[in-house]
């Protein structure tokens, strides 16, 4: 339990100087990016809007920087992230009405992956130095494949030329987003090349590095017990894959960190909506207020996602839990 | 010395291959662009041809002169970056598992937090706030990104150091009375050099592909040709849908082609810190040449090992070695 709480401290931790970056960034950047942000403004948009810029980032109000902290962090406690200077709405109804879009997304192509490439390496790790061994420069060279290289040309393969996927967007535009079961198809199907896409990309590494531990631990004492024993094969492949899967749950936590910068690329590549469609589109209207919205919401839910893996470690692997006593 | 051989597997052989061929391009590459990556005066959409080895783009520019212009600046900016990234590791990794103590605590924290940060979205948010003039400056982007890209290093260089840290030769030079600056980076240093090249070769990856990322969503300058402009272009162009595979594909498979090299290499290196995963590596006609009489299975994985001085090892080793503890 203590590790765990040690953890939950880490994570609080990085969430606070998350916050904080997102502070001192604007405030300190050279070149004033604020300051030349209102410039640009003023007279474009009301003067509420230059008023609560102003307000977010302390530009020209002559605070003084504890005061300006204080009041941030007061803004961030009430679930207050400033208004969209694109959008005119509040960031955080921006946020929530785009996040699930990428979550599900994201989230269901992080688990196939994961199951499927784990399972592979463990096969692949039994069966080692036979001929299924060519796969690997083949699986070495899928991972090097940048993923918006591969989506574009799964685009171009399947989609456009061969039509077996809709091209982009999340859902076809001409039906009624709704609980309805031609939506929720329309959905599945449009989802089906993103996920693909990210499946082929993330595939690899799990498996690789599965393979890998796999055949480390083959070669373990407690292996070799097992099949003296007269376990069947399918027992002892469970025995040796439960412990060489550790590192890959450990490894979990910064796979969920790159799959989140992964799906900034596939939402533009698909024309998907979400959380990384946003974020471009916030970029390059110099959108700063939702800029760091983004920034915040996609940090927090990568800590979480990662505490949860923290949590799946401690329930797999005793040794952490006897480890605490000491 | 001879213990840091690079093996000499095909492996390596390829990936090292590959990375001088690109080292040589960074080098010459606008030298011998056939025209300039900016000329819009040709024929758009033609494929490739004598003329134009890649064809040319929407846009009437021709492939090959971007790939061969666009190589540098991919390579410089990655290759800063994995540098400054790895000197970071090295420093942080390597007193947090000399050092220890609360020295180590924080510095643990440090890389913990910036671990868990994920990298694309904190490098936007920097690159963002940069004076648009800064954007196109291959050193910064290198260091914001060796900044978003050091914390896996050091954490890999910490546990090892650790575990070397106890080891009775560090001991030794402890108690003959060595400096601490000296053990660190005389005694434990070179044992760290091959997870060091790991790290290395990993951040460089990282960054390759972390900048052509940052280049592909339009967030440097796009002006300035590298692999990921080009793929930026193609995008916006919509060369998918014009089903344009000669202006899409070379620069992935530029960057994919790099990505491999490097990984190539990694697995020779980790071939050589394993050597369970040495003989797995090979075929039949490998595995006969170097004296491991069967191929792997449970209970037997063969460890291949350099030939020794002393004769009677050799003879002795593939029996001896059926069974691994």
């Amino acid at each position: 339990m203590k590790m765990l709480l040690r953890r939950l401290g880490v994570y609080a931790f990085t969430a606070w100087v998350t916050i904080t970056v997102n502070f001192i960034l604007p405030r300190l950047m050279p070149g004033n990016p604020i300051q030349q942000l209102i410039g640009k403004l003023t007279g474009r948009v009301t003067p509420q809007m230059i008023a609560a810029i102003k307000a977010q980032f302390g530009a020209g109000l002559n605070q003084p920087m504890y005061l300006q902290y204080y009041h941030y962090l007061d803004q961030l406690i009430h679930g207050d992230l400033g208004m969209s200077i694109t959008l005119s709405e509040p960031v955080s109804q921006a946020l929530s009405s785009q996040i699930w879009w990428t979550v599900g997304l994201i989230g269901v192509a992080a688990v196939i992956s994961f199951v499927v490439g784990t399972s592979l390496g463990v096969l692949f790790g039994w069966i080692r130095g036979s001929r299924v061994d060519a796969v690997i420069p083949v699986a070495t060279f899928l991972q090097s494949l940048p993923y918006y290289f591969l989506g574009t040309i799964l685009i171009m393969l399947f989609a456009n030329r061969y039509h077996w996927f809709p091209l982009m967007d999340a859902y076809d535009p001409t039906i009624n987003p709704g609980w309805s079961w031609a939506f929720i198809e329309s959905v599945l199907r449009h989802g089906e090349l993103p996920v693909l896409s990210i499946m082929l990309s993330s595939l690899a590494g799990w498996m690789l590095g599965m393979r890998n531990m796999m055949i480390t631990t083959v070669g373990e004492d407690f292996v070799l017990m097992a099949v003296a024993k007269g376990l069947p094969r399918r027992r002892v492949i469970w025995h040796a894959a439960r412990n060489a899967i550790l590192p890959s749950i450990a490894n979990f936590a910064l796979a969920i960190g790159l799959l989140v910068s992964g799906s900034l690329l596939v939402e533009q590549i698909f024309n998907y909506p979400g959380v990384g469609n946003l974020l471009v589109n916030a970029v390059g209207n110099e959108d700063y207020p939702l800029l760091q919205g983004i920034f915040l919401l996609i940090t927090f839910t990568v800590l979480g996602a990662n505490f949860l893996a923290d949590m799946l470690y401690y329930v797999l692997d005793p040794r952490t839990r006897t480890a605490t006593v000491n | 010395m001879k213990s840091l051989q690079i093996p000499k597997s095909p492996k390596v052989l390829v990936g090292v291959f590959i990375l001088l061929v690109f080292i040589v391009l960074t080098v010459i590459g606008p030298w011998i662009a056939p025209y300039s990556p900016n000329s819009n005066s040709f024929i758009p959409n033609l494929k490739p041809s004598w003329t134009h080895w890649l064809g040319t783009t929407t846009l009437g520019q021709d492939v090959w002169s971007q790939l061969l212009v666009g190589c540098r600046e991919t390579m410089v900016v990655g290759f800063i970056a994995g540098f400054a990234a790895t000197i970071l590791s090295i420093v942080v990794g390597l007193s947090a598992g000399y050092i220890g103590g609360r020295t180590d605590d924080s510095l643990t924290l440090l890389s913990n937090v910036f671990l868990a940060i994920p990298g694309l979205p904190l490098l936007i948010v920097i690159n963002s706030y940069l004076p648009s003039g800064e954007q196109a400056n291959p050193l910064v982007i290198g260091f914001v990104i060796a900044l978003t890209g050091w914390a896996w290093g050091a954490r890999v260089l910490r546990a090892q150091t650790m575990s070397l840290r106890n080891r009775d030769f560090v001991e030794a030079a402890r108690i003959i009375g060595e400096s601490r600056r000296r053990i660190m980076f005389q005694e434990i240093g070179p044992n760290l050099l091959p997870i060091l090249a790991s790290s290395l070769l990993f951040t460089i990856l990282y960054s390759v592909g972390i900048f052509t990322t940052l280049a592909f969503l339009g967030l440097t300058n796009v002006s300035v040709w590298n692999w990921g402009t080009m793929l930026y272009w193609a995008q916006s162009n919509n060369a998918a849908l014009a089903n344009e595979w000669w202006w899409l594909g070379p620069p992935g498979v530029a960057i994919a082609l790099v990505g491999t090299s490097l990984a190539l290499i990694n697995f020779g290196i980790d071939e050589f810190i394993n050597p369970r995963l040495r003989a797995s590596g090979l075929s039949a006609r490998g595995r006969r040449k170097a004296g491991v009489a069967r191929r792997p299975r449970l209970g037997y994985t063969p460890v291949m090992r350099t030939p020794s001085p002393r004769p009677a090892a050799a003879v002795v080793a593939p029996a001896a070695e059926g069974i691994v503890q």
